[in-house]
């Protein structure tokens, strides 16, 4: 049956909510008014619609695609992979997914980070790429490194990576981040923390997938990205018409 | 015990953070790799209607401009069709219907030039003012804000809009209409998004 009607409600209860005293920059930034609930209509199912003349296929490789010919990313070489699909559990194909992270010393190269970590000059850190016809997307990269920020004194960043995706319509917008196996941050950081269930929090931590490196070569990391599913076209679930 | 369900959850969000730009406007955060950035063209050179610019600011709790917000911008042509295989038609080529813009890490002033809108089938056979849908994200913000940019010089279809109707206050329904002027022979309208405070801007759970 074709996903023709609305998408499912958004379970707010599984992301964190807008107001987390313990993270401490959402405290101004968080709305107070409840949120006023639409049902979909054509500019909520329908979002923008991206081809490879959009992107670059070495987009996905960021330990070569801010690299000096013949040099690159110094660091943890990662691939980092997975599936995008929905609810329903179906694939998301042509879907455009962005990441971007720190270096290996857990900086960033942007003009407000000075964190005293170096700058890697053969390391950009951010990538792009579009899933394929079975939602399948992949990049190569370096493992970013833990940094501290200020929200207490003594708070530090587990190592992660942002990812940024867009889904079939603009409902389906996401932004999180990617966590990896193993890291003894994760537990600790009051971003993760904001998130108030520990299944929803297992859901961002990279398993470690051995049968995906390559020898000698490059570790691997799966992660597969859930976007919200639609209603299939019953009888009342018509968007038009009664 | 019943029948297990086996729909997958959702993937958590998580906010931008203030390196957003890093991923998404590297321009922006101080370097070019990208040989093509996405979504500073909206319309496009061929798309028909009314040029404008859309500007403001993303104000917080304390009255302070955010600094480091992201937003995206979906909207219909000047028809009310969107670029979408589900968008009700076709569009002028080059007509996309999305931006991304970031905040001027200064003031805080963030704007796209577009075109204005057409109106758009709502749900039940009603029409839909025009408006742009509106997606901000940033640092401190942990699951992106939807909201919807409407024109003040709209009242008629604002007033028959109804998404707008379905805010019981109505003052709060002003919070949603972008104020037209005119700025060195060029159409721009105002859209201040706060965060907070009386005069916060309504968000949508869509």
């Amino acid at each position: 049956m074709p996903d023709q009607g609305e998408f499912y409600q958004r379970d707010r209860d599984w992301h964190p909510p807008a107001y987390v005293k313990e993270y401490k920059t959402s405290v101004a930034r968080s709305p107070q008014y409840s949120l006023i609930s639409l049902q979909n209509s054509v500019g909520e199912i329908t979002g923008p619609v991206f081809g490879h003349n959009d992107i670059d296929p070495m987009d996905r490789d960021l330990i070569h695609n801010y690299a000096t010919a013949g040099e690159s990313a110094i660091g943890e070489r990662i691939i980092l992979h997975g599936r995008v699909l929905d609810e329903n559990a179906r694939p998301v194909p042509n879907t455009l997914v962005e990441i971007w992270q720190a270096n290996a010393g857990g900086r960033y190269r942007h003009k407000k980070d000075t964190y005293l970590a170096p700058i890697d000059p053969n390391f950009g850190g951010c990538g792009r790429t579009i899933t394929d016809e079975n939602g399948y997307y992949y990049f190569r990269t370096v493992k970013p490194g833990a940094y501290p920020w200020r929200n207490y004194v003594n708070s530090w960043r587990p190592a992660h990576i942002h990812v940024s995706v867009f889904g079939s319509g603009f409902v389906q917008r996401l932004i999180s981040q990617i966590y990896f196996e193993g890291d003894p941050l994760i537990p600790l950081c009051p971003i993760v923390k904001s998130i108030p269930n520990q299944e929803a929090i297992n859901s961002l931590v990279a398993a470690l997938d051995m049968n995906s490196t390559i020898p000698l070569d490059t570790i691997a990391y799966k992660f597969d990205i859930v976007l919200r599913g639609r209603r299939s076209t019953l009888f009342e679930n018509r968007l038009e018409g009664n | 015990m019943v029948q297990p369900l086996n729909y997958l959850k959702e993937t958590p969000s998580q906010t931008a953070g203030p390196y957003v730009h890093i991923g998404l406007a590297p321009g922006a955060a101080g370097f070019d790799i990208y040989e093509r950035e996405l979504g500073w063209d909206i319309a496009g050179p061929n798309a028909e209607g009314e040029r404008i610019r859309v500007e403001g600011l993303v104000i917080d709790g304390t009255g302070s401009p955010i600094k480091d917000v992201l937003l995206e911008a979906w909207q219909a042509n000047a028809k009310g069709i969107y670029a979408h295989p589900e968008g009700g038609g076709e569009v002028e080529e080059g007509f996309r219907g999305w931006g991304r813009v970031i905040t001027d890490f200064d003031t805080g002033e963030w704007g796209f030039d577009t075109i204005k809108p057409g109106k758009t089938p709502g749900r039940n056979g009603r029409i839909q003012a025009p408006h742009i849908n509106l997606w901000v994200v940033a640092r401190g913000i942990n699951l992106g804000l939807n909201t919807r940019i409407y024109f003040e010089d709209e009242a008629e279809a604002n007033a028959e809009d109804p998404v707008m109707n379905i805010i019981e206050w109505e003052r709060r329904r002003a919070t949603l209409l972008a104020k037209r002027s005119e700025k060195d022979g060029k159409v721009v309208y105002r859209f201040d998004i706060q965060l907070q405070g009386q005069d916060e801007t309504v968000f949508f759970d869509v």
